[in-house]
């Protein structure tokens, strides 16, 4: 069983959080956004082999937060809550 | 020299000493250049290579394989073979591979030990029976077998399930596919890369893509650890790890990795002749003709590319299976593995060109590639060959997360996606 850092309860059992997706996936503003664009945002994702930035959301708390994580070895790097520069 | 696969040809060798087998394939020294490049020595990237000599009479084809063939996810699954799906182009595609899986000992010379012992998927309340009912009448109107179970009839096919009046999971009835089964899944990709190399193919093990070739806004070859190889046509096969090459290609693909677990028991004396899936549990369960009870369920829940597993998930899974047939609580597990899967948004795969002129691909197979391991090769094999469409993998083009055209097999697949 793996420990992951929750920023705001500190490390708990991983089947107390659920993935978001890639962090810094942000949604396409306006109303001429092209299809493309769209898709992009909707469905495309960078699914890297090794470090990787994703949202994940303690589900016991509710938080949102930004987990860096190694996707071969599920060394977890950094978890950061939400907010300024990571809102993004 | 024994070339060909028969009762009489183990005769005499059997009279002969064994002596006048040959190694399956050869394992040559890459050329410079090809007519096509397929990467990845799985089943999928085996059977491109064979349908594009067998149906397309191109035979200057590399396979080209990081580590060894056969031993992604080809290696790593279930082995179950079937088509119960709902949607019409779903029909098609997994039909065509299901169909090809029929009569594919024959073709190949190699016995891949298909054996259609039949699949149930439970339903496990009066509105699962509904929608039970529901998909049957789909696959009835689109051509494929189907049949809906009573409880007698599952209590006919899977007489140790758990029947028991406080069963957790109870059985209203189910849907049967009686042409569903399991085959060997290494003499899949072992036959597939013999009757590929007889027609001439060059599979190439041991060898990563480094890097693509591209020239004039088109793929023509690829670096690799062994050297620069060129060819216009490329297609790739490589399902968890498709973002990873189309990182290197300059694209991204709507892909996440996940790990996908199962397991084998000790071997044991013939206790079940059928598939029996859970949707309730999302465990499916086979019977090896070794014997081993062969275990697989849900995803785990942390994408990944490690090819080993949660322990969470697989301790869900064995929760499940034992509150679906109790009397497997006194086996042994005797091995336990994870393969890398390819899981798009509607749980259908994609083939068609890619955003890089000159490579195709062939991905998206999540938890359902082997079954279709035929169709897949037959597909891609076109389109490497011809550069169009077959109007099977038309729908399954990369342009539909665009235009919106999704096709959601996510129930179709059986488990949780």
């Amino acid at each position: 069983m793996q420990l992951f850092p929750c920023p705001f309860c500190g490390p708990r059992d991983e089947t107390e959080f659920h993935y978001g997706g890639d962090a810094g996936n942000a949604r396409p503003d306006g109303v001429d956004v092209p299809i493309e664009r769209w898709a992009d945002y909707l469905y495309l994702r960078t699914n890297p082999k090794g470090t990787a930035r994703e949202i994940w959301v303690h589900m016991n708390c509710g938080e949102f937060f930004v987990m860096e994580r190694d996707t071969v070895t599920h060394k977890v790097l950094s978890s950061t809550a939400l907010g300024g520069e990571h809102a993004a | 020299m024994t070339r060909r696969y028969s009762a009489l040809s183990l005769f005499k060798e059997g009279l002969a000493g064994q002596t006048g087998w040959q190694p399956a394939w050869r394992s040559p020294e890459p050329k410079p250049s090809y007519d096509a490049i397929v990467i990845g020595g799985g089943g999928h990237g085996l059977a491109t290579a064979y349908y594009l000599a067998e149906n397309h009479n191109i035979s200057r084809v590399a396979v080209l394989e990081k580590g060894w063939i056969g031993g992604g996810n080809t290696g790593r699954n279930t082995t179950v073979v079937r088509s119960n799906y709902y949607y019409p182009e779903s029909v098609e595609l997994y039909g065509l591979a299901h169909r090809l899986y029929e009569g594919l000992s024959r073709d190949l010379n190699y016995n891949v030990m298909l054996s259609q012992r039949g699949m149930v998927n439970l339903c496990h309340s009066t509105a699962e029976m509904e929608v039970g009912a529901r998909t049957v009448n789909a696959m009835q109107i689109n051509g494929i077998d189907a049949e809906l179970f009573s409880p007698e009839d599952v209590r006919r096919v899977a007489p140790i399930y758990n029947f028991s009046a406080h069963a957790r999971f109870p059985v209203f009835g189910g849907i049967w596919q009686g042409r569903a089964g399991t085959a060997r899944h290494d003499a899949v990709a072992w036959g597939y890369a013999r009757a590929a190399n007889r027609l001439g193919v060059d599979i190439i093990q041991n060898c990563e893509i480094t890097d693509f070739i591209v020239e004039g806004g088109r793929c023509r070859g690829v670096h690799t650890t062994r050297g620069a190889i060129r060819a216009d046509r490329i297609g790739m096969a490589v399902a968890g790890h498709s973002s990873v090459l189309a990182a290197k290609a300059g694209f991204r693909l709507p892909i996440n990795s996940y790990a996908l677990q199962a397991c084998v028991s000790e071997p044991v004396k013939p206790i079940l002749d059928t598939v029996v899936l859970s949707p309730g549990t999302g465990v499916y369960v086979s019977q090896s003709d070794k014997g081993e009870i062969v275990i697989g369920g849900g995803l785990d829940r942390i994408p990944s590319y490690a090819q080993r597993g949660n322990l969470p998930t697989l301790e869900t899974v064995i929760a499940g299976l034992l509150e679906m047939f109790p009397i497997f609580g006194q086996l042994k597990l005797m091995r336990q593995w994870a393969g890398i899967v390819d899981v798009v948004p509607d749980s259908s795969p994609i083939i068609g060109e890619s955003p890089l002129p000159g490579l195709f691909l062939n991905c998206g197979w999540g938890t359902g590639g082997f079954k279709a391991i035929p169709a897949g090769g037959t597909l891609l094999a076109q389109l490497l060959a011809t550069g169009k469409h077959n109007d099977i993998s038309r729908p399954f083009d990369l342009d539909r997360f665009a235009s919106g055209r999704l096709i959601d097999e996510a129930a179709g697949s059986g488990i949780a996606h």
